[in-house]
C-alpha cells in the first residue's frame, strides 16, 4: 500500500453542490438545487471566461424572446467518478434541451450563457456555435451525453 | 397537409419553398430549415447539438 497525492474526486463533485467554502460565500437559505437559465448573445458580444454574471448587454432580442432567456433543467445531480488513484472527474449536464420557440431573432447570435438565477445571476459557462438567425421558428440546443467525457460541465484532475 | 408557422401566420407547407442544411464539425452538429414565399424568408428554425463541453482542470500541489 502507498499513499498517492491527489485532489479527491469527491471534492470535485462537492464543488458542484457548494459543499466547501474556502472564503466568503453567499448564505444559502436552502439545500435545494439552484435555478439556472440560458441567455443567447449576439455575434458582436464578448462573453467568455471572464464573464462573471448575466448581463443584458449584447443579448439577443426579438419576438417572444424574454430578456434573461429560458430555464435550464438539471434533473440529474452532479456525478464524481475516479478514473485512477490520481485522477477523476466531476460532471453535470442539463437533462433537457434548451428551446426557444416560437421566436424571431433577426440579428445573428452565436453563444449561450448558462447562469445561476438563484445566486445573483452568477455565470456558469459560455458555449458557442455557428452564427444563427431564427424567423418565426424554433431554436434548440441539444445537450451532449451526461458522461465523463462528454458532459457539458466538467471538473477534472490533470 | 403540414402547416408551418411563418411570419405571415400558419401556412400550408406545399405553398412554400423549403431549404435545409446542416453543419457538422468538432464543436456542433447543426441542422436548419427555411421556408421561403415569393423570395421572402418566412420561417427559419435551427437545432444545434453541442459536442464540445467546457472543462476545468484542477491539481493538488506537492509539498516537495
Amino acid at each position: 500500500m502507498a499513499n498517492t497525492q491527489a485532489m479527491t474526486t469527491s471534492f470535485m463533485g462537492e464543488l458542484m453542490t457548494a459543499t466547501h467554502n474556502f472564503g466568503t460565500a453567499p448564505v444559502r437559505g436552502t439545500s435545494a438545487t439552484d435555478s439556472f437559465k440560458a441567455a443567447l448573445y449576439l455575434t458582436t458580444a464578448t462573453y467568455n471566461a471572464s464573464t462573471t454574471a448575466y448581463s443584458a448587454t449584447g443579448e439577443v432580442s426579438g419576438t417572444n424572446y424574454t430578456a434573461g432567456g429560458v430555464a435550464v433543467t438539471f434533473g440529474t445531480p452532479p456525478t464524481a467518478t475516479n478514473s485512477s488513484t490520481t485522477a477523476g472527474v466531476a460532471f453535470v449536464t442539463p437533462s433537457a434541451s434548451i428551446t426557444y420557440t416560437p421566436v424571431t431573432l433577426a440579428t445573428a447570435f452565436d453563444a449561450v450563457l448558462i447562469y445561476n438565477s438563484t445566486q445573483s445571476n452568477k455565470a456558469v459557462s459560455v458555449h458557442t456555435f455557428g452564427s444563427q438567425t431564427i424567423t418565426a421558428g424554433t431554436f434548440t440546443l441539444t445537450m451532449p451525453a451526461n458522461t465523463t467525457a462528454a458532459a457539458l460541465l466538467r471538473i477534472a484532475t490533470t | 397537409m403540414a402547416m408551418v408557422t411563418t411570419t405571415k401566420g400558419e401556412m400550408d407547407e406545399s405553398l412554400l419553398e423549403k431549404k435545409e442544411g446542416s453543419v457538422d464539425n468538432d464543436n456542433e452538429y447543426t441542422t436548419w430549415v427555411e421556408y421561403w414565399l415569393d423570395g421572402e424568408l418566412v420561417h427559419r428554425s435551427a437545432h444545434v447539438a453541442l459536442k464540445k463541453n467546457v472543462s476545468s482542470a484542477v491539481e493538488a500541489a506537492s509539498f516537495n
